[in-house]
């Protein structure tokens, strides 16, 4: 048996107990009976791989959520302070910014970590470029300096 | 529950709702569609995550605080997907972002689609 089909199985217990939060055994078969018919047809789908499991992630992501959590805040308190200006006056820039050693999960969690930011959000990605659109230029400028890239980078390996 | 778990919760809940206050306003005073996403977005990350987060501190059991876990996890991940699709699909149906001119900044209260507050 695959490490995926592992943790699949595992994380379909938890998110069937959690949800349900009976412990009855009627409630049981119906859990256990259900898990093993997605576990079923997800290896039917040969969706079970590294690619819906990502654990070789596992070990870097805490770190990566901690600064992400970081810049969430950062970036929100940047958009709520330019919504409440006296008097708007925006600078918006949509901008193609080159990227390059990353595997294709690695540019999934890039561009979904620039678009999940406040003031930034991705609007296209390709082999080796990812265009964003930004409330204000300088968020341009700070994706530019590649530090979240470089993070996303350390996280791959 | 102490009462230091019921002031912290508090707080973290009227914080989010003024953040989600200041994502509506934003919603309107912005001037075009990308940068009223950028708006919206706000309410999606910081203010939904901590209305969550308030929440938690009140769970009765470790069941509800579950349950808002998956909830948190779930809009953190579907709100930067559904925020790509649409700004996708409105840069490939051809509406062109605001930017602004030579002269630098765009006067965002005199643009005509403005919502002006």
């Amino acid at each position: 048996m695959k490490i995926q089909t592992l943790s699949l199985t595992l994380l379909l217990i938890i998110f069937w107990l959690l949800n349900s939060g009976l412990f009855k055994p009627l409630i049981f078969i119906l859990g256990a009976f259900s898990i093993v018919l997605v576990l079923f047809i997800s290896s039917r789908m040969k969706v079970i791989d590294e690619e819906s499991q990502p654990l070789h992630l596992t070990k870097n992501i805490p770190a990566y959520y901690a600064w992400l959590l970081k810049e969430l805040v950062m970036s929100n308190i940047k958009v709520v302070s330019t919504i409440w200006q006296g008097h708007l006056q925006l600078q918006p820039a949509l901008a193609t910014i080159k990227m390059d050693h990353l595997s294709d999960m690695g540019k999934v969690i890039y561009a979904n970590s620039i678009s999940l930011t406040p003031g930034t959000v991705t609007t296209d990605v390709t082999e080796n470029s990812i265009t964003v659109h930004a409330l204000d230029k300088s968020s341009i400028t700070d994706i530019q300096s590649g530090a979240m890239e470089a993070r996303v980078r350390k996280l791959d390996n | 529950m102490s009462m230091v778990t019921t002031y912290l919760s508090w707080a973290l809940l009227v914080l989010g709702g003024f953040l989600c206050v200041s994502g509506s306003v934003g919603l309107l005073r912005f001037p075009d569609f990308f940068t009223r996403m950028h708006a919206a977005s706000v309410t999606d990350t910081l203010a939904t995550g901590m209305i969550l987060a308030g929440l938690m501190l009140q769970a009765p059991t470790w069941i509800v605080f579950g349950k808002l876990v998956m909830i948190l996890v779930f809009v953190l991940l579907t709100g930067p997907t559904a925020g790509h699709a649409l700004a996708k699909a409105a840069l490939h149906s051809g509406l062109k972002p605001l930017l602004p001119g030579k002269s630098g900044k765009i006067e965002a209260d005199t643009h005509p689609s403005a919502g002006g507050v």
